[in-house]
């Protein structure tokens, strides 16, 4: 592995109890590129999505994130939100979780909380109506409505995010977690339950995103044709250990893949091999 | 529930069809459950002789009557169904009543202000009606304090009257140990309050939910029971007396030579003080309710919203939910305890009888009953249960039985409190009602 890696995922163990969930994993994910991390149910990928943005610990092995700027900070040693707000990791939820009570609109101002509570002097000036105060919430408001453009959803900015179609809210969430201008993206099945149309523009979303934010993405991904189309880069798990990694052309290939796949399940394995042909 | 309303149509034109004998049926069986439930609640009644001895007298016709009235009323309920139709039927509101409603929806909250402010003015005679406005009013900015953590927050805090008795115990204490007046302890009692809030809220990061709730009940109960037991500071049943009485910039409203009456040359009146405390009480509530519609458009209000609706995104959004609660719980109290400081000098004398369970209930009540979150829900709600409670005064006895009526009739009718959609902190275009079925209550 050469280049300039945004994540070095080192010798990564979690074990719940006796259950291995993640066993010595290691990969890199390289800035500004998608990284795709694929499997069978139940490989784990999510147990390391979950180590990585901080809502489990691990319990070996290091995860290393270098900044476009040199700093390098360990992310099993930050905890919670800090991951997000210091090490700028964002990412969605495999079971969207949007604020279905808030307008879409508030989704992307919560997304830049810490910047706006920055900006409001703890409140404090927030509360007095400060001007600085309104120039920051105005620029918030620009950027989130920047975001629903890009997304499609501008026409319905203040509608309830509960009451937005499910494709809509999938893109809300990655629009959401964007607005926190993170510098690695982490999507955990990002085009679940998307028709091939939604699939689609979902991919050139996030290849937009790479492209004007140059923010790295990491994916998890069953839906193979998203997988193909735009990951420079794929790492596959099964049972907690990395089986392959490649680009997607490599993978396709590999025999261990398709057999994991096919151990797992056979509409899968087909999946995989039909949709590079 | 869905299920059958997916298939009632066919069914209950079937069966609602037979009529009479099924009205009747059912009467009698409600009947028959009332005279069983009443029979010992309202047949006999006890009390405690002279002695000391178990006095009983019966009461056959009370219960006869409720019996009466449960078996009317069950015909009634059901008349009143069928010519309602199914429950699921869309009903289509002229448009003309519907901007009529909403016309009336929005100018609600002005004209209730415009009444407050006139409530001295309108009733400056009648001194029960000034007395219970400001006990309405004390209620309302308590609600409206406890909105904070429960509405906004959704943070379940049953022992809100800790910050009340905190915040009243640091006026009438300072006050009389260190002769401070009002306007310097009010900010002292708000923020020691404040200080306690933090305090609870450290232990309680971690539970949720029902577990929060009994915490926070817990911690109620201890204040209350620190108060009567450390006699030396607090004087413990006996309470605290001689709270001095609030100053306008130093002159008091009393009959004296220095008195506010005779600088302003005008003839003394006790009502004066009612009238003052009057304006206090609505300055600090409105002063919560302002304070508190401007952190919902803050990123910090936004926070409480967004931990309410779902705590592990707002902490994948780098959201500390730590502070964010805290702060919540420190806003609630400080609320709280200004409102207990008021409630000290109103009174002149505080005890802890005056912080028991019942107030935290009664608020809590109060802010469910309003609609979480909801400002004017919750300042309705007050008026409801505090003013309500008065206007029953007239069925004596039965007092909590018809106010418990009216309660469940109430969450029959809107389970989620009388302003249940929650209206957006910010719009691009035009700012729509949030239906109450997409809005989380919150589980810790």
């Amino acid at each position: 592995m050469s280049g300039d890696p945004i994540l070095c995922v080192d010798r990564l163990s979690m074990r719940f109890g006796g259950i291995v969930a993640v066993n010595d994993l290691s990969f890199d994910a390289e800035r500004r590129e998608i990284t795709a991390l694929i499997g069978p149910n139940g490989a784990g990928k999510t147990t390391v999505f979950n180590c990585i943005t901080g809502f489990y610990k691990p319990t070996s092995g290091a995860i290393g994130l270098t900044h476009d700027d040199g700093r390098a900070i360990r992310l099993e040693r930050l905890n919670d939100f800090r991951i997000a707000k210091l090490a700028k990791v964002a990412r969605t939820f495999q079971n969207i979780r949007l604020f279905p009570g808030m307008t879409a609109l508030e989704n992307l101002l919560v997304a830049q909380h810490n910047a706006l509570m920055r900006a409001s002097g703890l409140t404090f000036l927030g509360l007095i109506g400060a001007p600085s105060w309104h120039h920051a919430e105005q620029a918030a408001i620009d950027l989130a409505r920047t975001w629903l453009e890009r997304i499609g959803l501008l026409d319905r900015a203040d509608d309830a995010a509960g009451n937005l179609p499910y494709g809509d809210q999938r893109r809300l969430e990655i629009a959401r977690a964007m607005c926190t201008q993170p510098a690695l993206l982490c999507l955990d099945e990002p085009a679940a339950g998307l028709n091939a149309r939604e699939s689609a523009a979902l991919s050139e979303l996030l290849l937009s995103i790479r492209a004007d934010q140059g923010t790295s993405i990491l994916l998890i991904e069953h839906d193979m044709s998203v997988v193909m189309e735009i990951s420079d880069h794929v790492v596959v798990m099964d049972h907690g250990v990395k089986i392959a990694e490649g680009t997607p052309r490599q993978i396709r290939d590999d025999p261990k893949v398709i057999a994991a796949y096919l151990g797992a399940d056979e509409e899968e394995a087909i999946a995989v091999m039909e949709s590079g042909t | 529930m869905d299920g059958r309303s997916v298939s009632a149509p066919p069914a209950a034109q079937t069966s609602r069809a037979p009529g009479a004998a099924f009205i009747l049926k059912k009467a009698l069986i409600s009947a028959f459950v009332a005279l069983v439930l009443f029979s010992l609640m309202i047949g006999v009644r006890t009390e405690a002789g002279p002695q000391g001895q178990l006095v009983y007298w019966t009461r056959f016709d009370d219960l006869a009557v409720m019996v009466a009235a449960v078996f009317g009323g069950s015909i009634l309920v059901e008349l009143l169904r069928r010519w309602w139709g199914p429950v699921d039927t869309v009903r289509v509101v002229p448009p003309s009543v519907q901007s009529a409603l909403s016309l009336a929806r929005r100018l609600v909250a002005p004209v209730l202000l415009v009444f407050t402010f006139l409530v001295p003015v309108l009733f400056y005679n009648e001194r029960y009606i000034l007395d219970l406005a400001i006990l309405v009013l004390t209620y309302v900015m308590l609600g409206w304090g406890l909105n904070v953590v429960v509405g906004l927050a959704g943070l379940l805090d049953l022992g809100y009257v800790a910050f009340y008795a905190v915040g009243a115990y640091s006026y009438a204490l300072l006050a009389t140990n260190f002769g401070l007046s009002f306007w310097i302890c009010l900010p002292l009692a708000g923020i020691l309050a404040a200080f306690w809030g933090v305090l609870l809220g450290f232990p309680v990061l971690r539970l949720r939910g029902d577990y929060l709730a009994i915490v926070t009940l817990a911690f109620g109960e201890i204040i209350r029971l620190v108060l009567i037991n450390w006699q030396t500071l607090t004087g413990g049943p006996n309470g605290v007396t001689g709270i001095p009485r609030p100053t306008l910039f130093g002159i008091p409203l009393t009959p004296a030579d220095d008195g506010l009456a005779a600088l302003l040359g005008i003839e003394f009146s006790p009502t004066h003080r009612i009238v003052f405390l009057f304006y206090i009480i609505l300055a600090l509530a409105l002063l919560t309710n302002w304070v508190t519609i401007r952190l919902r458009r803050l990123p910090l209000g936004r926070a409480w919203e967004a931990l309410r609706e779902d705590e592990v995104a707002c902490r994948a959004l780098g959201i500390n939910t730590t502070t964010t609660k805290l702060t919540a719980f420190a806003t609630g109290a400080l609320f709280g305890g200004l409102a207990g400081a008021f409630f000290a000098t109103r009174q002149g004398f505080i005890s802890p009888e005056s912080f028991t369970f019942h107030e935290s209930a009664l608020v809590l009540a109060i802010v469910v009953l309003g609609g979480m979150g909801s400002q004017l829900g919750v300042a309705l709600a007050a008026l409801a249960m505090i003013g309500g409670f008065e206007l029953f005064r007239g069925f004596d006895q039965y007092r909590m039985l018809v106010f418990g009526m009216a309660m469940v009739l109430l969450m029959i009718w809107r389970p989620r409190g009388l302003v249940g959609h929650r209206a957006p902190t910010v719009f691009l275009k035009h700012s729509q009602a949030i239906s109450s079925d997409l809005v989380k209550e919150g589980h810790g």
